[in-house]
C-alpha cells in the first residue's frame, strides 16, 4: 500500500484508539452524572470544574490501590482475564466508519481515505467474533479466581452472552438480507435518506437488537454476572487495582462499540437529513475538497451525537429498570426473542420478494393489536378497600 | 395486623400480552425517570451553603454575661450533675472585693472545663441551669478538631465575649444563614 495512505490510516486508527479510551473514561464520568440527576442528586464536583477531573481521580485511585492475587487462584489466567477483556473491547472499534472520506493532496498525488480504521467487506462478522470472544475475559477470569461467586457470575456470563447473540444475529440478518453485504460502509450507505434508516424499515429487529445489546453488555436490567445483591461483585469480587479498573473500562468500551454498532446499523451512521444539501453547499461554496471534509466533519459529528445518545440511553435504562431474574433472562432469550427475530427474517424476506422494505411492521401492528386485544379482555384490577386500623 | 394505608395488594394473576411485552412498563418508568432527570436538585453544597438549623439547633457553648458584662455562672454544679456524659467539670472560686464587676454573685466558677470529646450536645445542662448561665448557641458549631489536646475548652473560649454577644431569636426574624457573623450582632 502507499506510505502515505498507510501513515493516514494509522493516524486514524491512533486517533479512533484514543477517542474510544477517552469516551469510555468519560463515560465512568457520564454514569455517576446520570445516575445522580435522575435521583435527584448532583453527582461528583469536587474534582475541577463540575467534577471534570473525576475519572483521572479515579485512575489514579486504582493504579495505588493493592493488586492482589488470592493465593488459591491460577495467577497466569487470573491475570490473563482482564487482559482478554480490554483487548477484545479495544478490538472491536477498528471496523466502524466514523465517517465518510477525507480528501487530501500529498506530492502532486490526490487521496481520499475512509474515517475508519480498517475497511474490510465482513465488518459485521468481525465485531460478532470479537465480541463472543470477550466472554472468555470474563469467564476466564472468573473460573481463576477460585470464588464461587466469580464462578457463578462468569457462568452466567458465558450463559447469557451466548443465548443473546444468537437473537442478535437473527435480527441482524434481517439488515443483511436488505443490503446483501457485511460490510458497515455498505450498511450506513444503504441508510441514505431519513426513512430508509434501518430503524424505521426494521422496527422489530431493533428493539430486539438493542435489548440483546445490553444483555451482551452485561448492564441493567441484564446485569447478572455481576449483581452486587446476589453475588458479591460476580467475576471480578477477586480482583482489585488495575486488574478491576481493566474490568469496568472494558464494560464501558464495549458499550460505546455497541452504541456505535446501533447507530451505525439502525440509525444511518453518519447520515442526517438533507445530507446532501449540506454538502453540496459546502462544497460548491469552499471548493471540492475543503467542501468535502467539512461535510464530512459534520457527518462525523452528528454519528457522535448518535453515539452519545445511545450511551445515555444505556445509563438511563440502567438506574430505571431493576435486574431480570435469571429464569426471566433465559425465557425472555430463548421463547421470546429468538422466535421473534426467526420470524423478523422470515416477513423481511417476503417483503424482498415483493420490492417492499417496510414488511416488518406488520409483526409490530399485529403485536400491538394483540397486546391491546388482551389487555381488554383482562380481568379489570379490583381494588379491595382496605380498612384502617 | 396493618399500620399504614399504603400497602398494596399483590396478585399472582397471569400478566396480560402488554405486560408480558414489557415495553409499556418500560416506557413508563423511563418517563417518570427522565423527568427527574431535569427536576431542581434539592442538594444543599454544604461547605459552601450552610442551612439555617432553627433557633433550637444545639451548638457551641456559652458562658452568658448579664446585661453589664458579668459572669452569671455561680458554680452551683448542677450543669455537671445534669450532664450524661460527665463532660463538665469546674472549680468554685469566692469572689473578692472590688471584683463586683467581673461576677455577678458572691460564688464564680474560676475554672469551667468542658471535654467536647463528651459532649453529645443534648441541652440538658442549659436546661439544669437556675442561673441562665450556660447556653448551647444555635448559630455556631464547635469547630472539627485533629488533636486531643484542643478538646478541652476552658472558659477562655466558653465566656461570651462582649462585642460577640449571643441572643436566641425567634425563626421569624432569621434572615440569613446562620453562621454568618453579621447575623448574630445584627440580632444583638
Amino acid at each position: 500500500m502507499d506510505l502515505t495512505i498507510l501513515s493516514a490510516k494509522g493516524i486514524i486508527i491512533l486517533a479512533v484508539f484514543g477517542i474510544t479510551l477517552l469516551i469510555a473514561m468519560y463515560s465512568t464520568y457520564a454514569e455517576r452524572k446520570v445516575a445522580a440527576f435522575l435521583q435527584d442528586r448532583i453527582g461528583p464536583n469536587r474534582a475541577g470544574p463540575w467534577g471534570l477531573l473525576q475519572p483521572v481521580a479515579d485512575a489514579g485511585k486504582m493504579f495505588f490501590k493493592e493488586d492482589f492475587i488470592p493465593s488459591q487462584a491460577s495467577k497466569w489466567l487470573f491475570i490473563l482475564g482482564p487482559c482478554l477483556a480490554i483487548l477484545t473491547a479495544l478490538m472491536s472499534s477498528a471496523v466502524i466508519p466514523f465517517g465518510d472520506t477525507i480528501r487530501f493532496s500529498w506530492d502532486s498525488k490526490n487521496y481520499e481515505v475512509a474515517v475508519q480504521a480498517i475497511e474490510i467487506n465482513i465488518g459485521v462478522l468481525y465485531i460478532f467474533g470479537v465480541v463472543s470472544l470477550g466472554v472468555y475475559g470474563i469467564m476466564v477470569g472468573g473460573w481463576a479466581s477460585n470464588n464461587k461467586f466469580s464462578l457463578l457470575g462468569a457462568i452466567r456470563a458465558a450463559s447469557q452472552n451466548i443465548s443473546y447473540e444468537i437473537a442478535l444475529g437473527l435480527s441482524l440478518i434481517a439488515i443483511l438480507m436488505m443490503t446483501g453485504s457485511l460490510s458497515l460502509r455498505a450498511i450506513i450507505d444503504e441508510q441514505a435518506s431519513f426513512f430508509e434508516w434501518n430503524v424505521f424499515t426494521q422496527p422489530l429487529g431493533f428493539i430486539i437488537f438493542l435489548t440483546c445489546a445490553f444483555a451482551e453488555c452485561n448492564r441493567t436490567p441484564f446485569d447478572l454476572p455481576e449483581c452486587e445483591t446476589e453475588l458479591v461483585g460476580g467475576y471480578h469480587t477477586e480482583y482489585s487495582s488495575m486488574k478491576l479498573g481493566f474490568y469496568l473500562f472494558s464494560e464501558y468500551i464495549n458499550m460505546f462499540v455497541s452504541s456505535a454498532f446501533i447507530s451505525a446499523l439502525y440509525f444511518g451512521g453518519f447520515h442526517y437529513p438533507f445530507m446532501d444539501l449540506v454538502g453540496g453547499a459546502l462544497e460548491n461554496s469552499l471548493g471540492a475538497v475543503a467542501g468535502h471534509n467539512v461535510a464530512t466533519l459534520i457527518g462525523v459529528v452528528v454519528f457522535f451525537a448518535k453515539i452519545f445518545f445511545f450511551i445515555f440511553f444505556f445509563m438511563w435504562v440502567r438506574w430505571t429498570l431493576p435486574r431480570f431474574r435469571y429464569d426471566q433472562l433465559m425465557n425472555l432469550g430463548w421463547k421470546t426473542f429468538i422466535p421473534l427475530s426467526i420470524l423478523n427474517v422470515v416477513i423481511t424476506g417476503a417483503g424482498l420478494l415483493f420490492n417492499f422494505k417496510y414488511s416488518t411492521w406488520l409483526i409490530a401492528i399485529v403485536m400491538i393489536v394483540l397486546a391491546v386485544m388482551s389487555s381488554a379482555r383482562a380481568p379489570k384490577r379490583t381494588v379491595v378497600p382496605q380498612q384502617t386500623v | 395486623m396493618q399500620l399504614t394505608n399504603r400497602s398494596k395488594q399483590v396478585s399472582n394473576k397471569e400478566m396480560t400480552l402488554a405486560e408480558k411485552m414489557y415495553l409499556p412498563a418500560v416506557i413508563g418508568g423511563l418517563a417518570i425517570t427522565i423527568r427527574h432527570f431535569f427536576r431542581k436538585k434539592p442538594t444543599i453544597q454544604y461547605p459552601e451553603v450552610k442551612k439555617y438549623l432553627g433557633p433550637i439547633y444545639r451548638g457551641h457553648h456559652v458562658l452568658k454575661r448579664d446585661e453589664q458584662g458579668r459572669e452569671r455562672c455561680t458554680a452551683c454544679g448542677l450543669c455537671a450533675v445534669a450532664c450524661p456524659a460527665e463532660a463538665i467539670s469546674m472549680v468554685a472560686a469566692e469572689r473578692k472585693k472590688g471584683e463586683e464587676s467581673l461576677y455577678r454573685e458572691e460564688k464564680y466558677a474560676a475554672v469551667y472545663e468542658i471535654n467536647m470529646l463528651r459532649c453529645i450536645f443534648c441541652g440538658l445542662c442549659e436546661e439544669a441551669c437556675p442561673k441562665q448561665a450556660v447556653y448551647l448557641r444555635h448559630d455556631r458549631m464547635v469547630p472539627v478538631f485533629q488533636e486531643r489536646d484542643e478538646v478541652i475548652y476552658g472558659k477562655d473560649r466558653l465566656v461570651e465575649k462582649m462585642d460577640d454577644r449571643y441572643v436566641r431569636i425567634a425563626s421569624s426574624e432569621v434572615q440569613a444563614t446562620p453562621t454568618e457573623p453579621s447575623l448574630t450582632r445584627a440580632a444583638t
